[in-house]
């Protein structure tokens, strides 16, 4: 898409990035000592911690991410929500308390608490970076994809912006300006997506979402067998035609510009051509939208209802709704979604986006992205225990999650701000469902990025809820990689070159050490997310999840409830699961795509590694313990 | 300095309580989410199926979890505050 920059939109940007380097400033300038860079003194009252735990938790997975996989996929993505909400469950009833009790300042520390192990210290160490380097990826992408629309400059701009203002952040303030950073976000977050629902439900549901959304062409066809023969339009001009995945592809050409539509048949036995978005890489390297290049503005937002069911009667728009009403109406209506598929026209490659009605009852229950039911596969099946078992347990093992628990200064506070959080969070998450699926119906859906549903739908609705939609987004992105680049400084200055070298260092030169390590892990930051633009956040989010459960969940159960837990059996375990889980997500379907491969190549064939590695890894740290025990002398 | 925890706390008596009723819970809400995903992966019809105010059983499940996490999470807070108040004497924990 070509998007044109809003004065608005920039100005409350630039405004909001302020504040928050401002701010940062001010709590920088308070940063003296070790305690305070990387765990705020244990100073942050419960209030403000949970919801700077909904600022940390609320990344441009759950406002980009999941928004977008509803805008596409409709309940699948709110299986992430579910997932995700699920497992503040295990953070609270299992592992806030102890780990807080065994905690200083880093999850090593936690689970180095009993053993004091090299071993331990270089193992979660390394687990700590790659964690955050797995989930920092996704808010760059985020971050990329963001300022396109919002200041319309191209993704890699967005991501060095994002990149260079938070190594700024960091280094000059750590954990007490990241809290407070993340308590305002997450708070204006909350605060706004509620703003958005309500303009969501004050809308209704409406047959056409606009005055000038697009009208989707339809031509008669005269076909026999699989074969087009004529069209009947005169204005267009049959060129060729493809068969792929089932589906019969048809290139028209008017006015010297080519387009693809798909052919359909209808109940009475004819045919038609339905008008199809396409996105065509051509062999000379040009990149095409519908047929043009993209400074022609050929490409265009979508996202429509085709029946609306309300009340028992059709209709063409419903009104203002009701929360439960909104989801009711939609569960008779049926909806157009686009379709994407991929296929070679000669030399040129071809990526063509459908339309495909889909009812209603199906998009309110699983099943659209996520093969389920008597038709899937086992690995389809596979998948999907795998990504709900990772979700379900990935919370917990997140480090810049449980960094969050030595900000507070009791037990009782470290309790109370999960709760918090939880309400927080699991409000907001009931809140993407109506976010995702006004984006859905409401034809702002752009098909280069399933990231940016939520913005686009705030621009939807004005261009000045549009740019406090975005900047907050921006900002989310923001605290939410300055966490994570706290976690991933303290992993290499903290954990392994004050603890595993035992570098000598004055109390100063370790934060100075913190902060060089954060700008080394930001450049990474920028380069990666660069390299994943077009991913799904939310999709990149749940393979950290899978990383983080693997490699360190068991570790930190076994610390705090199996006394026989060796560190040979924690380092080990974190290595397997580390190694496995990576492994895993190199070798899947969507890693192959990414590379330019044909999926169906993948050497494993399921993207969540979790149904492997976490068990592994839970298995390996049994096992090694049992086999590492200290023998003791009995005297008769 | 780093090698020191971040804040000092007191002995904590009800910790082995706690940590049980937290069990608990966390197995309760374990079961009802594995449920979810069963009926996920091979009943996803019985998903369909409108049950309460236009709603179907996917949606209301899906927002019965989020709901109850948040309310077990509120009374399992408010139950160790209690056990806390009761067993260290406002020892700071």
């Amino acid at each position: 898409m070509t998007y044109d920059a809003s004065i608005w939109a920039i100005l409350i940007f630039l405004i909001f990035v302020a504040l928050v380097i401002g701010l940062s400033f001010y709590f920088g300038s308070r940063t003296q000592s070790s305690a305070s860079y990387y765990a705020a003194g244990g100073t942050i009252h419960w209030g403000v911690n949970g919801i700077a735990f909904a600022g940390d938790y609320l990344s441009a997975a759950s406002f980009l991410g999941i928004c977008g996989m509803i805008a596409y996929a409709g309940y699948d993505g709110f299986l992430y929500s579910i997932g995700y909400l699920a497992g503040w469950v295990v953070a609270l009833f299992v592992v806030a308390e102890p780990l807080k009790r065994l905690g200083k300042y880093t999850f090593t520390d936690a689970l180095d608490s009993k053993f004091n192990s090299k071993s331990i210290k270089l193992t979660a160490s390394i687990s700590t970076l790659i964690v955050s380097i797995f989930y920092l990826i996704p808010q760059m992408v985020g971050a990329g994809d963001l300022v396109v629309p919002l200041l319309g400059l191209p993704h890699w701009a967005g991501v060095v912006i994002v990149g260079a203002i938070v190594i700024y952040i960091v280094a000059t303030a750590g954990m007490t300006s990241t809290t407070y950073v993340q308590f305002i976000k997450g708070g204006l977050l909350i605060t706004f997506s509620i703003i958005l629902t309500i303009y969501i439900l004050r809308n209704g549901i409406n047959l056409k979402p606009y005055e000038d959304y697009h009208e989707f062409k339809t031509v008669e066809a005269l076909v026999v067998g699989d074969e087009i023969l004529s069209i009947t339009e005169d204005e267009y001009k049959l060129v060729s035609q493809t068969q792929y995945g089932g589906n019969t592809f048809a290139k028209l050409e008017k006015d010297g510009i080519h387009q693809w539509f798909k052919l359909e048949a209808l109940p009475e036995g004819s045919f038609v051509l339905k008008e199809a978005p396409s996105i065509t890489v051509t062999s000379d390297g040009q990149t095409l939208y519908n047929g043009a290049p993209r400074s022609e503005n050929k490409f265009y937002q979508v996202g429509h209802m085709s029946k609306i069911v309300h009340k028992g009667v059709e209709v063409e728009q419903t009104g203002p709704v009701g929360p439960f009403e909104m989801l009711s109406t939609l569960e008779k209506s049926e909806v157009v979604l686009f379709q994407k598929t991929f296929f070679l026209d000669g030399d040129d490659r071809v990526t063509i986006f459908y339309q495909k009605p889909t009812a209603g009852s199906d998009i309110l229950k699983p099943g659209l992205l996520f093969k389920l039911g008597k038709n899937a596969k086992l690995w389809d099946k596979i998948n999907f225990i795998s990504l709900m078992l990772a979700l379900f347990f990935g919370t917990s093992a997140l480090p810049h999650i449980l960094i969050r628990y030595y900000t507070v200064p009791s037990q009782r506070a470290a309790r109370k701000s999960t709760v918090v959080a939880i309400a927080a969070i699991g409000f907001f998450y009931i809140l993407t469902m109506y976010m995702g699926l006004g984006a859905m119906i409401n034809g702002v859906n752009d098909l280069e990025s399933s990231n940016m549903s939520g913005p686009l739908l705030a621009k939807y609705f004005g261009v000045g809820i549009f740019s406090i939609i975005s900047a907050i987004a921006f900002a989310t992105v923001l605290g939410t990689v300055s966490g994570l680049i706290v976690a991933s400084s303290g992993a290499i200055a903290h954990d392994f070159v004050d603890k595993y070298l035992k570098v000598e260092m004055t109390d100063k030169q370790k934060v100075k050490a913190g902060r060089i390590a954060a700008f080394g892990v930001g450049i990474l930051a920028i380069i990666l997310g660069i390299l994943f633009k077009g991913m799904n956040v939310s999709f990149l989010v749940g393979l950290a999840f899978a990383i983080a459960a693997s490699a360190n969940l068991p570790s930190i159960l076994a610390v705090i409830f199996w006394k026989k837990t060796t560190s040979k059996g924690i380092a080990s375990s974190i290595t397997v699961g580390i190694v496995s889980a990576v492994t895993i997500i190199l070798l899947s379907p969507s890693m192959f795509e990414r590379y330019g491969l044909p999926k169906e190549n993948a050497l494993i064939p399921f993207d969540n590694p979790g149904i492997i590695s976490i068990p592994l890894s839970f298995i390996v740290l049994i096992v090694v313990s049992l086999l590492t025990q200290k023998k003791t002398l009995t005297v008769r | 300095m780093l090698h020191e925890p971040a804040v000092e706390l007191g002995a904590d008596h009800a910790s082995r309580r706690k940590t049980r009723l937290g069990l608990i819970l966390f197995f309760v809400y374990a079961v009802i989410y594995a449920v979810f995903v069963l009926l996920g992966l091979f009943f996803t019809d019985t998903l369909g199926m409108i049950v309460f105010s236009g709603l179907n059983l996917a949606v209301v499940y899906g927002f019965g979890l989020i709901l109850l996490a948040f309310l077990m999470g509120l009374i399992y807070s408010l139950v160790c505050t209690r056990m806390e108040d009761k067993m260290n004497g406002g020892v700071k924990i």
